[in-house]
């Protein structure tokens, strides 16, 4: 494996988490608990297209193809998706969209906060325009999981269920292949055990202040980052592709 | 009345003493109040015609300025309407964020329904400056009460609607509300002047979706035609009732909440809009529209009104789905909203401890 195809790799993670998720969260648009929450869930949505569109974009290049972003994002096969399972997993109700955002929001800053320092260039430039936003989704995320939790009985139960459900799905973000160790060699990315001390302190930190408990089942699943996905996936893809499928080869 | 007052007083049965003082406190009140109107009528009369004056010099109206009830009444029913169209607006153009067909037109769909939650937003707001609540208005929205606009009842159909939404829509939304950012109530004009804004812009981005697809392929020339059939009628529809029809025109005119007749307004949209459709090359379902050369307008066939009322009176293609998808997001947040509340107290209670 050569380097640039670790990278093309890592970066089409990178740009498949932002794009599955954001494409969950854009369901809800017009749909969220209040207007308020409505207006800030569509711009998580709109921060992570943006962010699939410039990390896809770079993979593109990567490629050693002629592949575009659109391209990458519409026109693949759902197994060569290396998103993490997590991010696929349905809407729920609205501790269920928190609980998947905080997860994910806990591990991506730190992550973007050690890109923004790789020698890569091009990945240091993105990670560092994704932080900005990701700072500001984690914060949301968290000041929400903790205001669920200490809330009333019924919104401390169910984002204690949101955690149950979704807590198996988060041992994922730390998948570590080949394509990861080649660049961890050649620093262009950092080790992911550092990353998760960063996670497990923020996971602990908001989880003591919301009262709510790590399930004892620790059971954990895999697949998403190697191109084997949930049930979800395929329908997810079904709206996401649908234009593309239906309109071949035309210009939007 | 004095003399009755007199008559109450001199009673002398002990018996009957008690009742006396009451009912003396009764017709002194009853006197009382019938001062008070008389006052209150002069008082307003005086009031009407220093706020007319005021209206006539353009001085805007604001939140603490006395104000006829009626023009309250008038300004809650109509901006809270625009804010419920505005938040049921987002339904029809959501339903498309997730098959957008490319990533640019997600990001730019996504950022404009978002807009729309905004304008919502200071449009709400603007009502609570009137002494409205905006859960209230909202759940008039809910059980029927409180209408919006009526061209989100039509179904989006195919990715050319969002083009079509865009130009025509919001094109027509445009014309109504160029003329509110003068509106003699202050906040509502404010609010406008943002609204106006980010409505030209999109207005912008759906005749670009129009154009590429009417520059496109024949699946997609086809596609943008069918939408523009479909949108074409319920968009001069958004001006509401024809002149002779309208209920409120004359008092909002005389009030400068409105500064122009319905009539006036879709013909000015009809003026622009025509050679827009021309010059991308999709025809305007309308076979008796002509050029007038002598009022250099267009003339334009006879609108559908009973298709109108029916949709105003709840029979649309989508009225009550939208509704229910509304009245969902608040049943289904109910409990967010209870425990954002209960943190919030216990968090006050902790700082006062």
């Amino acid at each position: 494996m050569t380097k640039q195809e670790a990278l093309y790799n890592y970066v089409l993670r990178l740009g498949d988490d932002s794009l599955i998720l954001g494409q969950r969260l854009a369901e809800l648009c017009g749909h969220g608990p209040i207007l308020e929450e409505d207006i800030a869930l569509t711009n998580i949505s709109l921060d992570l297209i943006g962010q699939a569109t410039l990390f896809l974009d770079y993979a593109g290049a990567l490629s050693g193809e002629t592949k575009s972003n659109d391209d990458l994002a519409f026109l693949r096969l759902e197994k060569e998706y290396v998103n993490a399972l997590l991010l696929e997993q349905p809407n729920g109700h609205f501790g269920d969209t928190i609980m998947r955002q905080f997860l994910f929001d806990a591990f991506r800053k730190p992550l973007l906060e050690c890109l923004q320092d790789s020698s890569e260039k091009e990945l240091a430039s993105i990670a560092e325009k994704a932080l900005k936003e990701t700072k500001y989704h984690l914060k949301h995320s968290s000041e929400w999981v903790i205001r669920l939790g200490d809330g009333t009985d019924e919104s401390h139960e169910k984002i204690q269920g949101s955690l149950h459900t979704l807590y198996r799905y988060s041992h994922e973000l730390f998948f570590e292949d080949e394509s990861d160790f080649l660049l961890q060699k050649s620093k262009i990315v950092p080790e992911l055990n550092s990353i998760k001390l960063e996670w497990e302190k923020t996971v602990k930190n908001v989880f003591e202040m919301a009262g709510i408990a790590l399930p004892e089942n620790d059971w954990k699943f895999e697949g998403g980052r190697q191109g084997r996905h949930s049930e979800h996936m395929g329908f997810l893809l079904t709206e996401l592709q649908y234009m593309q499928r239906t309109y071949p080869n035309m210009e939007w | 009345m004095l003399k009755l007052i007199n008559l109450l007083l001199i009673t002398r049965d002990r018996k009957h003493c008690s009742i006396s003082f009451v009912l003396v406190g009764v017709v002194y009140t009853y006197i009382c109040l019938v001062n008070a109107l008389f006052m209150k009528n002069i008082d307003i009369k005086s009031l009407e015609e220093k706020f007319q004056k005021k209206i006539d010099a353009d001085i805007k109206i604001e939140p603490n300025d006395w104000m006829p009830d009626n023009y309250r009444a008038t300004l809650i029913r109509q901006i809270s309407q625009h804010a419920h169209s505005e938040i049921v607006g987002m339904l029809p153009e959501g339903n498309w964020i997730t098959r957008a067909p490319n990533l640019r037109r997600k990001a730019v769909l996504l950022a404009k329904v978002q807009d729309e939650a905004g304008h919502g937003l200071y449009l709400y707001c603007a009502t609570e400056t009137l002494g409205a609540d905006r859960e209230d208005t909202i759940d008039d929205l809910h059980s029927g009460k409180a209408k919006y606009s009526s061209i989100f009842n039509y179904p989006t159909l195919s990715w050319a609607d969002m083009g079509a939404i865009g130009w025509l829509v919001d094109g027509a939304a445009i014309m109504n509300q160029v003329p509110l950012c003068r509106c003699s109530y202050g906040p509502y004009a404010r609010a406008m002047v943002r609204v106006c804004k980010e409505e030209s812009f999109h207005q912008r981005q759906g005749f670009e979706i129009m154009t590429k697809l009417a520059s496109g392929t024949k699946e997609q020339k086809e596609m943008a035609q069918d939408a523009l059939n479909r949108f074409w009628w319920p968009s001069l529809m958004m001006f509401g009732p024809s002149d002779a029809d309208s209920k409120h025109t004359d008092q909002s005119m005389k009030w400068k909440i409105k500064r122009h007749t319905n009539d006036e307004l879709r013909q000015q949209f009809v003026d622009i809009t025509v050679p827009q459709a021309e010059m991308i090359g999709l025809t305007i379902p309308d076979k008796d529209l002509k050029w007038n050369e002598s009022t250099k307008s267009y003339t334009y066939g006879a609108i559908n009104w009973d298709e109108f009322w029916q949709v105003v009176g709840g029979n649309g293609p989508c009225n009550k789905e939208r509704v229910d998808a509304r009245r969902k997001a608040k049943e289904d947040g109910k409990w967010v909203v209870e425990a954002a509340m209960a943190f919030a107290n216990k968090r006050s209670a902790k700082k006062s401890a």
